[in-house]
């Protein structure tokens, strides 16, 4: 049985990002879902992407300070699907599109949390 | 094949009540308010409306609400929910429902307190457990992803943005009932605060109270309730995605898609619009969409407005009440694109008339540019 928040939640809180996968398309989904979108396919397996991605886009918020402003970005998966997140390990405004990155798994706020990091030998 | 019913009913009433600052009102009041204004427009009354669009941004079941204010028994009423573009959904559903016979008479009502009620943007969005990990800003940092992604395909400007700010002031200026009418300078402009990069103060809609509503009838009966009726020549929506995560190109909106069918029923072209009224929550939005209705082509918007060429004066007018950006924004504004083009048609716009005004493009955005809608009015002569 696909519970598709819940069971996300649960691998992040395990420190695993786990997207899907339709078992007769072999498309690869993200968000989690109790259904393939347009073909209906409901025979979705949780599966580990490679945590490779390339940032679409960026914002950097700003705050009032002395609270730090922070990235906002779009990733592109390598296996295809987009996701928001946040780039950590480089000064926010340093985040650029076309940036390869890598997913991690921290702990923030007391709950897991996807991040990414700029993938090794990526421009800084 | 679409059997859209062209030119078969039309706006004989439009209004608006209370825009900017309107304390001690409830929402309901305001949208009641508007109502009345825009069925008083073309003699009719409450009772009159058996048809009834409504959608407030405070209230779940705003349709009852409005009936059961207004004292009515619609035969018809809907309370979609799309956000900004839910009205101009409405023409659409109206205009069916009229030509079919199920109504005579809809009315399609708005109202907010947002501004005196609670300073806020309103809003009753599902959070996401994908997406408010990350503290984006709701709903400026998806528009600032998509300006980003714009500028970096592109090579769209600040000061490009800039100029959509401009323009939009420029107009609000010849519009008494605007909230912002002060001067706008490129300067000021460019050193607003940042709120989300690339977009700063200057780059987002107003936050303000306000209401609008619009009188649909068929066509036959439209000379009766105005002397100058704006016809539903074309109308259509269409849906996308929800969250930004989902969209597929940032910087290609389904306004490319409601665009082309309402251009199609209404056997027009961009070249033949005289009038643009686009929902502008964003500087960048009137980017995409002056690209995506074909105004320009893909990624020319930020060249295309320079220069004063959608500010008053310019080639094409575009937001010719100041807009969301400077006339008014309680939330959901796509109904006051209705209302302004609808009166640049019956000629009652004023200062900021445009001269032969014959053909209005409206177009509403709904979400994080998830819903588009695009309704096509035109006058007597275009029908």
């Amino acid at each position: 049985v696909i519970q598709p928040e819940k069971q996300f939640l649960e691998f992040l809180a395990q420190g695993r990002f786990m997207i899907q996968r339709s078992r007769a398309t072999g498309r690869y989904i993200f968000f989690p879902r109790v259904a393939e979108p347009m073909t209906g396919c409901t025979d979705l397996e949780w599966v580990e992407p490679s945590g490779e991605g390339i940032v679409y886009s960026v914002t950097v918020v700003r705050q009032k300070p002395p609270a730090p402003d922070y990235n906002v970005v779009l990733v592109d998966l390598a296996e295809g699907p987009r996701l928001m997140s946040r780039v950590d390990g480089v000064e926010p405004r340093a985040v650029r599109i076309g940036m390869a990155v890598k997913a991690r798994v921290i702990r923030e706020n007391d709950a897991p949390l996807l991040v990414f990091e700029p993938a090794r030998g990526a421009p800084r | 094949m679409s059997s859209f019913p062209r030119g078969r009913t039309a706006i004989v009433g439009a209004a608006t009540f209370g825009l900017g600052e309107a304390p001690g009102f409830s929402s309901r009041d305001l949208a009641v308010h508007a109502g009345i204004a825009a069925l008083t427009q073309a003699n009719l009354r409450p009772a009159d409306v058996d048809a009834l669009f409504v959608c407030l941004s405070d209230d779940m079941l705003s349709g009852m609400t409005l009936a059961e204010y207004f004292g009515i028994r619609p035969r018809l009423t809907d309370n979609n929910r799309t956000g900004g573009s839910s009205f101009l959904i409405h023409v659409i559903l109206a205009a069916l429902a009229l030509e079919s016979g199920e109504c005579d008479v809809a009315l399609i009502a708005y109202g907010s307190n947002q501004r005196t009620g609670t300073g806020k943007l309103a809003n009753l969005i599902r959070t996401s457990v994908y997406e408010a990990p990350y503290r984006a800003l709701s709903p400026i940092s998806a528009y600032a992803l998509a300006a980003a992604r714009h500028m970096h395909q592109y090579g769209t400007t600040r000061e490009q943005l800039g100029a959509v700010a401009m323009a939009a002031r420029k107009w609000a200026q010849l519009n008494p009932e605007a909230y912002m009418r002060d001067e706008l300078t490129m300067q000021e402009y460019l050193q607003a605060r940042m709120v989300s990069e690339p977009l700063g103060v200057r780059d987002c809609c107003l936050v303000t109270d306000g209401a609008a509503a619009i009188v649909m009838t068929r066509a036959d009966r439209a000379k009766v309730h105005a002397s100058r009726p704006a016809f539903v020549l074309g109308a259509a929506c269409a849906t996308w995605h929800q969250e930004i995560s989902n969209a597929q190109d940032l910087t290609v909106t389904a306004a490319a898609e409601s665009g082309a069918r309402a251009y199609a029923q209404a056997g027009v072209k961009p070249a033949d619009i005289d009038v643009v009224q686009l929902y502008d929550a964003f500087t960048i939005n009137t980017l995409l969409f002056l690209e995506d209705l074909g105004f320009c082509p893909k990624g020319e918007g930020g060249r295309f407005v320079e220069n004063g060429r959608i500010a008053p004066g310019g080639e094409l007018p575009v937001n010719t009440n100041g807009g969301g950006l400077s006339c008014v924004h309680p939330g959901m504004y796509g109904l006051f694109t209705l209302v302004e083009a609808t009166q640049q048609i019956m000629r009652m716009a004023g200062t900021r008339q445009v001269p032969e005004a014959q053909l209005a493009l409206c177009h509403g955005n709904g979400g994080v540019l998830s819903s588009q809608a695009t309704v096509i009015l035109g006058s007597e002569a275009t029908v």
